[in-house]
């Protein structure tokens, strides 16, 4: 069951989200948007997308520091645990409350104002109840599991994160994640899912993330030569010249 | 020097009657589809007016297009690369669907299947974006003709710029129609908005395009246009834009607003202009400068050097001649009566506009002066304040003398073509009062007044060599593309491969153009309109024809058998 929980789905869901973006991308980049609907709707979105957006930076953030790097590394460069601890847990209840508010706000503005209603497919309401589980453990993890400790106190510094390297490398350790708190395994399935659900999501969204535009120049020109045509070219026929 | 080719269009403003037949046509041609009813990539204003989006010419609310900053580089309205990102997750500056207009239906079904009743059935408006019942209260030209103008004009950012005391009188004076396409600019701000790099200027002909493989839907070209004609189509969350009919054109086709612009305002040619220049020109101190350096940015076709220079730059020799023949470019540096709109947005507009002289005509007549004698006119532009100030706030960022110049030589064509038309002796003085040579009005005249189709849209089709690299080739099957038509992706109907709806559009109006018969023409591909068909009976032309049918008379009426 360990095995099947914390090293099959995991490497299925991350299976999915590769070869899942590579599809996509290859067979739909027309559909790779964010679908924005501001057009619908401004004052609430100005309110809670930026909340949500920064905030979810921060998140992921957080997650690189304690998911990726080890402890021994912090420990060398002279971090205390405490330290640690403190600046973690401050940065994920700001990062994640703003992302919870903002959450909140765009998935009220979501069900509330008629056009963006409307406009929300299947696939956004499945993912958009995978999000605010995950985001909702994870604050639950923070909360109850750092701050109040519930159910004793868990450094996922020595479990969680231990297993998600080794679950990079190719050689993952399933019995340090049975180990861990429920909260803890809860918040990496559903966020597990919701990597499998990604690539076909407006989630990938996230990918194109324009940070070329910070050195690209201005005006872009292209000639209409390298492009051949919107229909590609027929099997066999090679273009000369 | 780096030359470099633009197709660039004049429109003629004294003509148009602001019919809205090129904005009806292009959004036939192009917008016509869900997530783009709102769209317009043509239309037309009546000025005095808001406009459309309503008031999309306030700059300092909407900041888009390009400014001087502190240390007198160029540099967006909205600020540079960094606040764009900042600001991704909300654009402050996008106009919502209430600044355009919520489109809407009606819900014509009533109108048939009501029951008997003491009252007439009415099919009520539709919104297209909400689905639900609702009030019509604004539309893309709500204030035709003037129309409501009492209560709207006084918003014209235009308007306020001009004094206050012009304002109460204004309405009596004049009125004209303003048509509006993307501009095509030298210098696109929406381009250098946008932060997927999806919108490019083609080095070819510099159409500025959406490549919609790219643009990810961040918006900013929405806001970063000044004169708002990129679009968010809110169905595939992409940006749109008018293209300039780039599949026709590439084949020597006028756009679609200017083949069917019934008052044959439209001109469109190449220019050749000096991409190395662009960045010092759009970077004028004086904004009052800025008319006389983008026109020096264009370069003489005729010139020897510039020839050459272009060749080097590999473009074709054809392309040369049409830009030399070009009639865009005599009536901007030629003639010099056409102006851009709003130069002051620093993004170096290339459609043109002649400004109209029918203000001043009209109020002239109305005093009953003679209205067609160069004096009167020429004291009546020198006197009507308000329509000159006007009109310069439109097209030389305010500064009067252009406008007035441009004004003095249509007003002095129309004197000196008069004597000519009533077998007069024409008077030399009145071209010398413009500065110009009699032969010179003469051959201005004719360009005006009398150019027809060929004259008046010089386009060089794209090279057939290299018509395979052609977007979207319009010579072929036009269902012969990948996955064929009315295919749609487990993502909606956004998703999956890009129809190209050029390429049909294209097709039958080509047939229908070459055909003798105004239906079901023999020699071509056999159409049929299906919103005419009654369902009755199979008409010709529904299905291809059978081989062994071929000559035998089918139709006994005979009618269009040749």
């Amino acid at each position: 069951m360990d095995v099947f929980l914390w090293v099959i789905v995991p490497y299925l869901c991350l299976a999915t989200f590769v070869v899942g973006h590579f599809w996509r991308y290859r067979y739909d980049k027309f559909g790779w948007t964010t679908r924005s609907s501001q057009l619908y709707e401004d004052r609430l979105l100005r309110l809670g997308s930026p909340l949500f957006h920064f905030g979810m930076l921060g998140v992921v953030g957080g997650h690189v520091l304690g998911l990726l790097v080890p402890q021994s590394w912090t420990d060398a460069l002279g971090v205390s645990h405490e330290t640690y601890h403190v600046v973690a847990v401050i940065g994920g209840l700001v990062a994640g409350l703003m992302a919870v508010v903002g959450m909140a706000i765009l998935i009220y503005r979501r069900r509330t104002v008629g056009p963006v209603f409307s406009a929300t497919t299947v696939m956004d309401k499945v993912m958009y109840a995978f999000l605010a589980v995950v985001i909702v453990l994870g604050m639950w993890n923070t909360i109850a599991g750092s701050i109040l400790t519930v159910g004793g106190e868990y450094n996922y510094r020595e479990g969680v994160s231990v297993w998600y390297r080794s679950f990079l490398a190719f050689q993952p350790d399933a019995s340090l994640m049975a180990d861990a708190p429920i909260g803890f395994q809860l918040h990496a399935l559903v966020a597990f899912g919701l990597f499998a659900l990604w690539p076909f999501t407006r989630l990938v969204h996230v990918f194109s993330a324009p940070v070329g535009y910070l050195t690209r120049p201005y005006i872009v020109y292209r000639s209409r030569d390298p492009k051949l045509g919107s229909r590609r070219q027929r099997r066999g026929w090679e273009r000369v010249g | 020097m780096r030359v470099m080719a633009q197709m660039a269009m004049v429109m003629n403003l004294d003509k148009c009657i602001g019919c809205h037949t090129c904005s009806v046509t292009c959004k036939q041609a192009w917008t016509n589809r869900t997530g783009t009813e709102y769209v317009w990539f043509n239309n037309v204003e009546t000025r005095p007016g808001q406009g459309y989006p309503r008031r999309y010419e306030d700059q300092e609310e909407w900041r888009g297009g390009w400014e001087l900053n502190k240390r007198g580089r160029l540099a967006l309205k909205a600020g540079g690369r960094l606040r764009k990102l900042a600001t991704i997750f909300s654009n402050p500056k996008m106009p919502s669907i209430q600044d355009y207009y919520e489109p809407w239906t009606y819900d014509y079904a009533t109108l048939t299947d009501a029951p008997a009743q003491e009252h007439t059935p009415v099919a009520r408006p539709k919104s297209l974006i909400s689905g639900k019942d609702m009030k019509i209260e604004w539309s893309s030209n709500w204030d035709d003709n003037l129309g409501g103008s009492a209560a709207t004009a006084l918003n014209d950012p235009v308007l306020r710029k001009v004094s206050d005391q012009v304002r109460m009188e204004f309405e009596q004076t004049f009125m004209f129609y303003l048509p509006r396409i993307c501009e095509h600019c030298l210098n696109p701000s929406c381009a250098a908005s946008c932060p997927s790099g999806a919108i490019y200027k083609r080095t070819e002909d510099g159409v500025v395009l959406v490549d919609q493989d790219r643009c990810r839907g961040w918006r900013m070209c929405v806001s970063g246009c000044p004169y708002k004609k990129v679009y968010f189509n809110h169905r595939t969350g992409k940006a749109e834009k008018c293209t300039f009919c780039f599949p026709r054109v590439e084949v020597g086709l006028p756009t679609v607003c200017a083949e069917t612009c019934v008052g044959r305002l439209r001109y469109i040619g190449l220019v050749l202009y000096d991409a190395d220049r662009v960045l010092a020109a759009a970077s004028t101190p004086d904004e009052h400068d800025l008319y006389e350096a983008q026109r020096s940015v264009l370069l003489d076709p005729n010139d020897p050097e510039v020839v050459r220079e272009a060749e080097r730059a590999g473009i074709p020799h054809d392309w040369v001649r049409a830009a030399q023949r070009s009639p865009v470019h005599a009536l901007i540096n030629t003639y010099k009566v056409a102006l851009p709109l709003h130069p002051e947005y620093r993004t170096m507009p290339m459609v043109w506009y002649i400004p109209p002289l029918s203000p001043v005509v009209d109020v002239v007549r109305d005093t009953g002066e003679d209205a067609e004698d160069s004096g009167n006119l020429f004291a009546a532009i020198d006197a009507l304040r308000i329509p000159v100030e006007y009109l310069a706030e439109l097209f030389t960022a305010g500064d009067v003398a252009p406008v007035e110049r441009v004004l003095k030589r249509l007003a002095a064509m129309r004197a000196y073509m008069r004597d000519i038309n009533l077998g007069r002796d024409p008077d030399a003085s009145i071209p010398a009062s413009v500065g110009m040579e009699e032969e010179q009005v003469y051959d201005m005249y004719r360009l005006l007044a009398l150019a027809k189709y060929d004259e008046r849209y010089v386009i060089p089709p794209a090279h057939a060599e290299q018509a395979h690299s052609l977007e979207e080739i319009a010579t072929e099957c036009a269902l012969d593309y990948e996955g064929g038509p009315g295919m749609s992706g487990p993502f909606g109907e956004g998703s999956g491969a890009l129809t190209p709806i050029a390429v049909e559009n294209f097709q039958m109006l080509q047939d229908r153009q070459t055909a003798d018969s105004l239906a079901a023409p023999a020699d071509k591909t056999a159409r049929v309109n299906l919103l005419n068909w009654d369902g009755k009976g199979s008409p010709r032309g529904l299905f291809p024809p059978r081989p062994d049918d071929a000559g035998s008379p089918e139709h006994p009426d005979g009618a269009d058998q040749r």
